[in-house]
């Protein structure tokens, strides 16, 4: 002990000589003895300066290492006082590390705050105001107000430019208090100031208070006059290039009302394209992009101002290697929305060897995308000499390419499939692999043009191994069996190890083998005989085995029939692939240059949301054209999504879920409503009786073989998650007839246990001519049902019910007509119309919208209800612990979501209880230090699968929830059901 | 905006770590080390999510400079702002390395204090920043001084302080051009485009207001609409199509894009004035001749013809050649007219040097190249381009200065006063031919 003494005593004294040796910082790196903690103490509370000053630095370099130092807070902050600011910024960096962890003590810096706020020196002042918003405390947040008030009024432009930021510090802590002090307009005054900084930052501060506003108040802070943009855009001439990325983003939610306005704005952001600041220029193409929308595209104004976007955006791409990552992700996006843009300057995405590889992958997206008969041979040229380089995936991303230039221009398939057919000369093995994959897709949109070449293809067989590669080699080998005279011996070798296959390959090899047997019935009987008994005998998995049955019976019942399905036409696959669905292509415009453009996602996918995100009033999406008003301004919502989009339009209804008479009648005429009806109950009828089965297994397995071999997408072979998907609608067809039985037998009114929520009401009165319409969903068991509670409120009768539902989301359609007797006056009459998920599906926004019509005597009436997601929870979302882990794994991690739930009584068993009985299958359960995790896994009635995560703090009851799905956009709704059931 | 910033070395120790926001917390600083730094397999994008974080990075040499945020914010404004942060440290302590950040870490952190505000950028300019944070701590000033340094940290010309002299006045205008093509085999062009520089050193007194004139052909143009009468006699040759040009921000933009003149009041010292961008009518200084013979499996014969395309009397200098060989290289002979060349096994490649080369020569090269007999096959050696450095005298797009005046109008001295320098240099971007 006495040799560690001495040696902490010599210790300040080698210091001081290492201090003078070299003036440097790093020693301060190299602290790791112990007890030196108690070392710091002591100096940190020393009396000369100097050596207080090395006390804090040590401090602060033990911080940035990750050690724990925050019990010396007492003793740094006893440091504040002095009147060195080098000192006082350490200080302060600190304070902002560790006040959070000792509310109670940071109280006693806060006398120093307030006294420095007051300064003679605008540094200082500005130093305090800027750090005292870090520190998140609520005792200090009390204190701050009064001097952050003065300093937005400060002489000094600096202090100014810094409080300015501090109201959205402090809005990020507590907003209400924000709002009571009037702090929102004090801001809005700062952008009328006359320093151009001060400005800047006051634009800055209002787009995130206005971002992530809870009340009508905040979120109005953007909603700016035309006059003010005006004064903004002449500010942009002399700020600092960071403060004219904050105005042009933020001049971006700026909707013109007029096409001058719309003009004149184009005109003056238009300069700011020669800027050398990456970030000034692409924020610049937004908001022309943006304007553009509104005005006429054939105008030679537009047309010029086309013109001048493209030397902008393509002297990107001579900038840094990361630059030009985020501007080809977004010239990706601008390229789907205008084509015309860079369609002349396709040289400038060719491939330098050395460019970083995530370059070399954007520009070859972007290559293909303004790939046209006029420049694909020069194309060309370049894909054959990447398909040559070393990195695997731009290899055969280059493969891929050729093969899309193939279907793109007609013209030049054939040289794409000499070239494809040179590089399948150089056996490179996954050059191979790809060039096969993308070979069958161009028989898919070239059938019978190009067989020459399967020949050479099955040279290479044995060198496939993976299985997207060995499935489409099959699927070629079944599409043209007739034409290759060892079709059978090359599926019968296939079929030799069959057991170790990978799904989509055993699917496909089965169809292939059907194909053949149905082509060349005489010698291949005993091929398919072995084919069938293996998926259905000796396979596991349900998707192969009802393939297996469906084209047993199929072949064994009417084998013409049967080539009729096996053998059907194939759609052509589409030219366009790869694009970005269009709303969202129009929501990633609006946010060129930033993150979202980077993930082409839209930012709630990646964003945590804050509580009244929705309140949000900036208008997120494109603008349509100024022509008609009220046009623009419905666009404008369908294209923002939000829910109070669009104050910037004005004169727009109210947006409700409920879609506006006219296009649901557009929609419902479609179809003829009796007919439908009929049509349903004939459906309903057949799979109500059970002596019908074979017929209607049949029926579906005609369903999912059309779906299964030849889906409309570019692949023939589904990939493992969509194949479980159709396998599970496949097995769902099982399921619902014995559940359609189940619930005619035992499903009374109110039966059984569950949650049944309350009644709705959907159709009042006085929009239904005296006819009023209650209801609700229900699951019984396996059977989706619709309760209605019918009441005549007219003075007549009412008779001739029948309800028909539009397309929805989850093909949600009656399993039988509505079952109702007259309706007298003033009766009520509730009622259970069974439902199945046989109808036709389209996309709803939102998701569970489902628009229904009733008709009856009087007329037909339209309502909108939402269905509950829990009500779409099927019974075989149960699953093996290592199929959930794998799943987990498979689904990328950016598709995760976490929500909280908010906390509840009941323990992890009750709320698992809880939630099997809606279909919510615990697969596993974990405890981490108390905490319980619980996974879970739900499957609904289209066959996505929702596997989520609920972790239960014991002490607090927090639920927190994340989910990971390949459809993100049920998240919503999937969290929505959670917080129903467990509401109770 | 940027929720915080981390600086590491090329193990994944952090040097220097500044969080902004609450919603960034601890661990994000080992979520980069974990999933990117120390990740198996290299990552592939300088953006990555890591559990609903975006990092955002930059490396330079060693060191790993990387930003974070959890919003949707503008990610070409973080790459922007990363590089400047790079060229702030660099001119405070040159070199970007672990022992002078681990140096100069409390200069850091004062810098990431006045950098960034919550995340958001605010005055990035090194002249400026040195005024009041300096290496030696700060400089205790008067009243008077401080509100000057406010003043000008956040004033419309924030990138010059008033009150500068200097005896001589004096500009250098370098026009530096770097050329990049990309030829066939056949001596086709596939690519080419110049992408040049105007950097300007400037010692001038007081608040000058420059012009600057180039021979664009837009600029000269409508220069010439403007007084017709005077220019009419004029020659329409010698006037170069820029594609695009991109100024420093003490350029008036709005006057640039409505009269076509490049009017502006310089920072003191070294900038750059503009950048453009040029793929008409080039002069390309070099051309590559590649022949390259496969003989049997285990010998190469290549080779190269370097012809120089420019006027006699010019002179280009640090000519190199470097000819790519297959990685299966036991042994190489080679043999060149003028000039040294060697075959380096570390890189691949035979080097070829050439201090000078007059315009309009044409020199050769042969080498013979052993290879080991390639086992697998399946390394197929891709021939990666024959690629070339130079520089010349001269501006290969063509670009010429026209006219840089000055004008002061406070201070009593005039365009004439002041001695100005203009030089024109080409050097070598990516000039690949393939072969």
């Amino acid at each position: 002990a006495s040799v560690s003494e001495s040696l902490g005593n010599i210790r300040p004294w080698l210091q001081k000589v290492t201090t003078q040796a070299k003036t440097t910082d790093s020693k301060y790196f190299t602290t790791t003895r112990k007890g030196e903690i108690f070392e710091l103490k002591a100096e940190l509370n020393s009396e000369r300066k100097d050596k207080r000053k090395e006390a804090v630095k040590k401090v602060i370099a033990s911080m940035t290492v990750g050690k724990d130092v925050s019990t010396l807070f007492p003793d740094v902050v006893n440091c504040m006082q002095a009147d060195n600011l080098e000192l006082k910024k350490l200080v302060y960096l600190y304070l902002m590390n560790y006040a959070k962890t000792q509310p109670d003590k940071a109280i006693m810096a806060v006398n120093t705050f307030v006294r420095d706020c007051e300064d003679p020196n605008p540094l200082i002042r500005a130093l305090a105001v800027r750090t005292i918003g870090c520190i998140r405390v609520d005792e200090i947040t009390a204190y701050l107000c009064d001097p952050l008030r003065k300093c937005l009024k400060d002489e000094d432009p600096y202090v100014r430019k810094t409080a300015a930021v501090c109201v959205a510090k402090l809005h990020d802590i507590d907003p209400l208090l924000v709002e009571e002090q009037g702090f929102l307009d004090a801001l809005k005054e700062l952008l009328a100031d006359s320093n151009p900084m001060v400005v800047a930052n006051a634009v800055a501060a209002i787009t995130e208070i206005s971002d992530s506003a809870q009340t009508d108040t905040a979120a109005d802070m953007l909603c700016w006059s035309g006059q003010l943009i005006n004064k903004l855009l002449t500010a942009l001439n002399e700020c600092t290039e960071w403060g004219q990325v904050f105005i042009l983003d933020a001049v971006a939610n700026y909707m013109p009302t007029e096409n001058n306005e719309a003009q004149n704005m184009i005109e003056r952001v238009s300069p700011r394209l020669a800027h050398a600041n990456a970030a000034v220029v692409l924020s610049a193409v937004k908001v022309i992009m943006k304007l553009l929308e509104m005005l006429d595209p054939n105008s030679d104004f537009v047309l010029s101002t086309i013109k001048k976007l493209s030397a902008p955006l393509v002297t990107l791409l001579s900038s840094e290697p990361e630059i030009q990552y985020v501007a080809l992700r977004n010239i990706n996006l601008i390229v789907q929305k205008r084509p015309d843009i860079l369609k002349q300057e396709l040289k400038v995405f060719f491939v330098k060897y050395n460019d970083p590889i995530y370059v070399k992958l954007e520009k070859l997206d972007i290559l293909i995308r303004l790939t046209s008969a006029a420049n694909i041979a020069n194309v060309l040229a370049e894909l054959k000499e990447y398909a040559t380089e070393v990195d695997v995936d731009f290899v055969r991303k280059a493969v891929r390419a050729i093969g899309r230039c193939a279907i793109k221009v007609e013209s030049a398939a054939e040289r794409c499939v000499s070239t494809l057919l040179d590089l399948i000369q150089t056996k490179v093995n996954y050059v191979v692999q790809e060039a096969i994959v993308v070979i069958k897709d161009i028989f898919r949109k070239y059938p019978n043009k190009y067989e020459s070449v399967i020949g050479t293809l099955c040279e290479n067989l044995d060198t496939l191994d993976e299985p997207e590669a060995r499935a489409s080699m099959i699927w070629i080998i079944g599409e043209y069996a007739e034409r290759i005279d060892n079709a059978d011996e090359l599926l019968e070798s296939f079929l030799e190890g069959f057991a170790d296959e990978q799904t989509a390959v055993q699917l496909q090899l089965l169809t292939s083998v059907v194909k053949l047997f149905l082509k060349r019935p005489t010698d291949t009987q005993e091929l398919v005989q072995q084919a069938l008994s293996l998926a259905t005998q000796e396979a596991d998995n349900p998707d192969l085995r009802d393939r297996g049955y469906i084209y047993w019976r199929l072949l064994s019942t009417d084998p013409a029939a049967a080539k009729q399905v096996v053998l059907a036409e194939k759609p052509l696959i589409s030219e366009e692939t790869d694009l970005l669905e269009p709303n969202l292509l129009d929501e990633l415009i609006c946010h060129i240059g930033s993150l979202a453009s980077v993930y082409h996602k839209p930012p709630a996918a990646f964003v945590d949301g804050r509580g009244g995100g929705q309140v949000a009033k900036a208008t997120k999406g494109l603008p349509s054209r100024l022509a008609a008003e009220a046009g623009g301004a419905a666009a404008a919502a369908a294209g923002g999504g939000d829910f109070g989009a669009g104050t910037g339009a004005p004169g727009r209804p109210a947006v409700s879920v409920i879609p506006t008479q006219e296009s649901l009648i557009g929609d419902l005429l479609d179809i003829d409503m009796s007919g439908g009806a009929t049509a349903a109950a004939a459906m309903a009828a057949a799979s109500a009786s059970t002596n019908q089965q074979p017929v209607d297994l049949l029926g579906e397995g005609l369903d999912s073989l059309l779906g299964g071999p030849a889906p409309s997408a570019t692949s023939p072979v589904p990939p493992s998650g969509a194949s479980a998907a159709a396998g599970g609608s496949g097995a769902d067809s099982l399921a619902d007839i014995f559940g359609g039985l189940g619930g005619g037998v035992g499903g009374g009114l109110g039966g059984g246990g569950g949650f049944d929520p309350p009644m709705e009401t959907w159709l009042p009165a006085q929009k239904g001519k005296g006819l009023q319409i209650e209801g609700r969903f229900l699951r019984r068991g396996p059977q989706l049902s619709m309760e209605l509670r019918l009441r005549n409120n007219a003075m007549q009768q009412l008779n001739g019910f029948a309800v028909q539902f539009n397309k929805n989301s989850f093909g949600l359609a009656p399993a039988q007509p509505l079952a109702m007797n007259p309706l007298a006056p003033q009766q009520s009459v509730t009622t259970l119309l069974p439902l199945n998920t046989k109808g036709p599906v389209q996309k709803m926004d939102p998701l569970l919208t489902l628009q229904v019509a009733v008709k009856n005597n009087i007329d037909i009436f339209y309502f909108a209800c939402l269905i509950p997601m829990y009500a779409l929870f099927t019974e075989e979302g149960d699953m093996d612990k290592r199929v959930f882990l794998s799943t987990w794994k498979d689904i990328p991690p950016e598709n995760e979501t976490q929500f909280n739930l908010g906390s509840y009584a009941h323990d992890a068993d009750t709320a698992s209880t809880m939630l099997r009985s809606f279909n919510v299958f615990t697969i596993a359960k974990r405890s981490v230090e108390s905490t319980d995790m619980l996974y879970q896994c739900v499957k609904l009635t289209n066959g996505i699968l929702v596997l989520a995560e609920l972790k239960i703090v014991p002490q607090t009851n927090a639920y927190t929830l994340s989910l990971k799905s390949r459809h993100v956009e049920i998240y919503p709704g999937v969290h929505e059901a959670y917080l129903a059931v467990l509401k109770g | 905006m940027i929720g915080g910033l981390f600086v590491y070395n090329h193990k994944g120790e952090v040097l220097i770590s500044r969080v902004y926001r609450d919603d960034i917390g601890r661990n994000a600083v080992d979520a980069f080390r974990v999933n990117v730094i120390h990740a198996r397999q290299q990552v592939r994008s300088p953006v990555n999510m890591i559990a609903r974080t975006s990092f955002f990075h930059v490396k330079r040499s060693n060191i790993w400079l990387c930003a974070v945020s959890k919003k949707n914010l503008n990610a070409a404004l973080v790459f922007q702002f990363l590089y400047k942060m790079l060229e702030v440290m660099g001119s405070y302590f040159g070199k970007i390395n672990e022992e002078n950040i681990k140096n100069n870490f409390v200069l850091i952190y004062e810098l990431l204090d006045e950098l960034l505000d919550y995340g958001y950028p605010q005055n990035t300019d090194t002249g400026v920043l040195k005024t009041f944070i300096t290496q030696q701590g700060v400089k205790s000033q008067t009243k008077e001084e401080t509100t000057k340094i406010t003043n000008q940290v956040t004033g419309q010309i924030a990138w010059r302080r008033e009150g500068i002299k200097y005896r001589r006045n004096e500009l250098f205008l370098d026009v530096v051009e770097s050329v990049n093509l990309l030829m066939s085999p056949q001596g086709q062009v596939l690519s080419a485009h110049v992408s040049g520089r105007v950097l300007m050193k400037s010692y001038l007194s007081g608040m000058p207001e420059c012009k600057f004139g180039i021979n664009d052909k837009v600029i000269v143009e409508s220069r010439r609409a403007a007084d017709s009468s005077s220019a009419a006699g004029a020659t329409k040759s010698g006037h170069i199509a820029i594609d695009d040009c991109q100024f420093h921000q003490c350029v008036k933009l709005s006057k640039f894009d409505t009269e076509h003149a490049i009017s502006f009041i310089p920072p003191d010292g070294e900038f750059e004035l503009m950048r453009y961008r040029n793929t008409k009518d080039i002069s390309l200084p070099f051309r590559v001749i590649p022949l390259v013979r496969e003989i049997g499996r285990t010998k190469m014969e290549v080779k190269v013809v370097v012809k120089s395309n420019f006027k006699p009397s010019l002179l280009a200098q640090k000519v190199e050649v470097r000819i790519p060989t297959p990685l299966n290289t036991s042994g190489v002979q080679v043999i060149c007219m003028k000039g040294k060349a060697r075959y380096k096994a570390s890189d691949n490649a035979i080097v070829w040097k050439i201090k000078r080369m007059g315009g309009m020569k044409e020199w050769q090269l042969s080498a013979e190249i052993d290879l080991l007999n390639a086992t697998d096959k399946a390394k197929k050696w891709t021939r990666p381009p024959i690629s070339m450095n130079f520089e010349v005298p001269f501006a290969a797009s063509g670009f010429k200065v026209r006219y840089l005046k000055v004008f002061e109008s406070k201070l009593n001295y005039s365009d004439h006063d002041v001695i100005k320098w203009v030089r024109y240099i080409g050097k070598s971007g990516l000039y690949e031919t393939r072969c």
